[in-house]
């Protein structure tokens, strides 16, 4: 038997850092100035240079050479436990194979430079750390330095740094014979980083620091957190969001081995035990009366039909130029459509799940987390405790696409209130089919479209209205994401589409819908529906135009250099216009999110209804590549997640209830479903972009078009599903 | 009480016998490289061997493992193709949050135990049964292809 893992684990390092002692770095570093949101630090009171944090530890070396570099960010597949160390060992000049990674704790020190709050999000992580965590690494390297001069009793000026050691002439000293002279030394006030012509690390494909223990199964996610004393809960949560409940009878529960109490709490009533089974037992054995609430007749094909009647007039305007009316009124030609996307659930691999225990004026969290300042306030708020008395230990992530960053704190919150109620330490757990039932999905959304043609064959004026719920809405981020009613998330990719641009008349407008179906961002947010019928709409005037679809989004690009260079590359690399095997269909689709630009040619053949994706080749402007494998990776991961989403994933509502339950009705994608994928990178020195998630956007309208230009038939509705049968 | 034999030894076993092995797994024997990811034998992210078959141990119940030999990922580097498919895995560098890759690695595993020269198709057909929502599809293809080749 194995011991238990991460607490002993956990405790071994922090021991072990203890007695190797060392450096611990602590500075701070003003915040980044690019993609602040507007209003980000006062929003949070916590970010900007007036109230900067606590100095911060970003890494330690040990006096056994170890480095152990300190993430303010979780690791949830994106590689980021590899791309941070790397701006670090950059600077350091580091021996890479003495890097140790670490999730950082939750605190202020760890705050997002761009976001003021610890999140892992907006595909951001790289971008807003590029300067800090070389900065951490170039201030390292001159205590070391500093320390070496003194010990050797030379100037600084004369010693180089390589591998881990400082260099004089002959001689060498290790970083961690120095580390604890270095300690003493003060911090410099200012560093100059390494020229990019310098660089080893950066931009060079580095294999995954994160890989050997996630192939032996040595990884510790918040899933397998035990300790002595830690029990099991599952919470019966009502049926219908927004139920609650009447009675309930917890007599044949407690009959059940293993069930040591049955609590109630705000979202239920939570079944403790020994273990996983004894728990499901005890709550499918638990007897709930349930008030189903005011949303007991959710049905969203109703609520389709509602969306469809409220788009028949505009909304709140997004953006607006020049007079759509009065030009759609005398267009050469007009193309009207409408498009519509489901509610979609994130379904990371690793289901929910929070591990808590509560003691006098403390509280431990054990979770994988997104954003551990919201989790660490709503834990504090339930406990009457300070946030710095909650301490939040994130584990790896099993997935998280946005679920596992929740600024209402479902999953921890109801972990807090449960341990709170049973008294003892308590691992809340859920199940497949509480995480497929249990919300923060991805909005529905409709989008109706009305498009003038010139006698050119393109745009002379576009009126488009999206209808859908607001993700912003009610969460600490609505007062800088929502402005005059709209939410910049439920129109990006269409207000600030590149196309418009282009356009003399536009109205681009928006109904926003209030239902009791809790939604969150989902992989690329807005981008997953905006995308989707930007580049089918672009498609369908091509065609009308009787124009090449590539060559007609070239000319409406042209003023958009990075769109055409994605673009270009994809198409070459698919070989744009070249003879296909028989059966077989191209579609592209452009799209720019979270600051980078992506191209995708989807191949595909419809055999009888039945459509199959052949070869995906995708290329990506993101600036910088900070480490190019795990940018191809995440380029794989999107198009497979996408292609799940475009095919056949939906989440839908009668009477109340979500009809899905697991994977055998929540189709997601699989093995014999995913096609070749090529991913070229654009050699670009543009601004930095992020990786996790715009390579999703374009992968259902590329498909899409594919299918349009196999079969004639236009795809407005996703998932694709058995449209074609 | 149950006696299993886990990884080569017999382990005792104070449980029901309609738990499922996943459970005694993890939260009996604390062996939590095994996953949790459906329940319903939908995913795969809960694959062991029983007597070197992939099982879905999240829906097999203990009393069908006794007088066989339960291998999971813990142990799975003493056998030699395990061996091979953990290189090849490290090689092509598939994982991402890593989450199924236990069942994945058990799943090719067997494969590769059983069909020395998979074809794609046969990685279709053996492979489907494991979900990874990070997509690490073209790389566990890539990687099972590998492992063949150094493995023949």
């Amino acid at each position: 038997m194995t011991a238990p893992l991460n607490i002993s684990r956990r405790t071994f390092i922090k021991a072990s850092a203890l007695v190797v002692g060392g450096l611990v770095i602590a500075f701070s570093i003003p915040q980044a100035k690019r993609f602040l949101l507007p209003g980000a630090a006062k929003e949070t009171g916590n970010a900007g240079e007036a109230t900067l944090p606590a100095p911060n530890a970003f890494l330690r070396i040990g006096t056994d050479n170890t480095i152990t570099v300190m993430l303010a960010h979780s690791e949830m597949g994106q590689s980021i436990w590899t791309t941070l160390p790397m701006l670090i060992a950059e600077e350091l000049d580091a021996d890479w194979s003495k890097i140790r990674v670490e999730h950082a704790s939750a605190s202020p020190a760890y705050l997002h430079t761009a976001y003021g709050i610890q999140i892992t999000g907006g595909s951001s992580t790289t971008w807003s750390e590029f300067d800090r965590y070389r900065q951490a690494g170039a201030l390292t390297r001159q205590l070391l330095i500093g320390a070496a001069a003194e010990q050797l009793g030379v100037p600084a000026a004369n010693l180089k740094t390589e591998n881990g050691f400082v260099i004089s002439g002959d001689s060498k000293i290790s970083y961690g014979d120095l580390a604890e002279a270095a300690a003493k030394l003060e911090t410099p006030k200012a560093v100059t980083l390494k020229d990019l012509k310098d660089w080893k690390v950066i931009g060079k494909a580095t294999k995954r620091l994160d890989g050997p223990e996630k192939i032996n199964g040595t990884a510790v996610f918040g899933q397998d957190v035990h300790f002595d004393g830690l029990m099991t809960a599952m919470v019966a949560r009502s049926p219908v969001f927004g139920g609650s409940v009447k009675s309930f009878d917890a007599s044949a529960a407690k009959q059940v081995k293993g069930v040591q109490q049955v609590v109630q709490v705000p979202t239920g009533v939570a079944v403790v035990a020994d273990n996983y089974w004894a728990a499901k037992q005890g709550r499918e054995a638990l007897k709930v009366e349930w008030d189903l609430g005011p949303n007991a007749g959710l049905d969203s094909k109703a609520m389709l039909e509602d969306f469809r009647s409220k788009a028949a007039n505009p909304g709140l305007v997004a953006a607006q130029l020049g007079d759509s009316k009065a030009t759609l009124s005398k267009a050469d030609k007009l193309i009207e459509a409408e498009y519509a996307l489901p509610y979609l659930a994130h379904s990371p691999m690793e289901p929910l799940n929070c591990s808590v225990r509560i003691e006098k004026d403390a509280c431990e969290i054990w979770t994988g987390t997104q954003m551990q300042t919201t989790d660490q306030q709503a834990a504090a708020k339930i406990l009457g405790l300070t946030p710095e008395q909650v301490k939040i230990h994130t584990l790896f992530l099993g997935g998280g696409f946005g679920r596992r960053a929740n600024p209402a704190a479902d999953f921890v919150s109801e972990a807090v209130h449960v341990a709170k109620a049973a008294g003892v330490p308590v691992k809340t757990v859920w199940s497949r089919e509480d995480d497929v039932q249990g919300g923060y999905y991805r909005p529905m959304y409709l989008h109706k479209a009305k498009i003038g043609l010139d006698t050119n064959g393109f745009p002379a004026a576009w009126e488009q209205v999206t209808v859908g719920q607001s993700i912003m809405l009610g969460t600490p981020f609505e007062a800088f994401m929502i402005k005059d009613g709209v939410d910049a998330t439920s129109v990006e990719g269409i207000a600030d589409s590149p196309y418009l641009k282009e356009i003399p008349n536009y109205h681009v407008s928006l109904h926003t819908v209030k239902t009791g179906i809790p939604v969150l961002w989902w992989r690329s947010v807005g981008h997953s529906h905006s995308a989707f019928v930007m580049e089918s709409l672009i498609d369908e005037l091509a065609h009308s135009a009787k124009k090449d679809p590539l060559d007609y989004r070239r000319a409406l690009l042209k003023g958009h250099p990075r769109h055409l260079a994605a673009l270009n590359l994809a198409a070459e690399k698919a070989e744009w216009g070249k003879p296909l095997p028989k059966g077989v269909s191209r579609g592209i689709a452009v799209h720019e999110s979270f600051g980078s630009f992506v191209a995708q040619v989807a191949e595909v053949s419809v055999d009888q209804g039945a459509v199959k994706v052949h070869r995906m080749v995708c290329a990506i402007d993101c600036g910088l590549a900070v480490n190019p494998d795990s940018l191809k990776a995440q380029m794989e991961s999107s198009i497979s997640f996408g292609l799940g989403a475009a095919m056949q994933s939906e989440i839908t509502f009668k009477e109340g209830k979500v009809q899905q339950s697991n994977f055998h009705d929540y189709l997601v994608m699989r093995m014999s479903d995913m096609p070749k994928v090529e991913v070229h990178i654009v050699q670009s020195t543009e601004k930095m972009g992020g990786v996790g998630e715009p390579g999703l956007p374009p992968v259902a309208p590329a498909v899409t078009n594919a299918i349009f230009a196999a079969t004639g038939k236009r795809i407005r509705q996703l998932p694709i599903g058995n449209q074609l049968a | 009480m149950i006696i299993l034999n886990i990884n080569g030894k017999e382990e005792k076993l104070d449980v029901s016998d309609d738990m499922p092995i996943l459970w005694a797994l993890r939260d009996v024997m604390h062996l939590t490289g095994t996953k949790f990811g459906c329940g319903m034998a939908q995913c795969g992210a809960c694959t062991v061997h029983l007597d070197g078959e992939p099982i879905r141990s999240c829906v097999t119940p203990i009393a069908a493992a006794v007088g066989k030999k339960i291998t999971t990922i813990e142990d799975i580097q003493n056998d030699k193709v395990g061996q091979a498919v953990q290189a090849a895995w490290s090689e092509v560098d598939v994982v991402q949050c890593g989450y199924c890759q236990s069942g994945q690695i058990m799943a090719a595993t067997a494969l590769l135990t059983s069909n020395q020269t998979p074809t794609d198709a046969d990685i279709d057909a053996a492979m489907s049964g494991n979900i990874c929502r990070c997509g690490t599809y073209p790389r566990i293809r890539a990687a099972i292809h590998a492992a063949a080749t150094k493995l023949a």
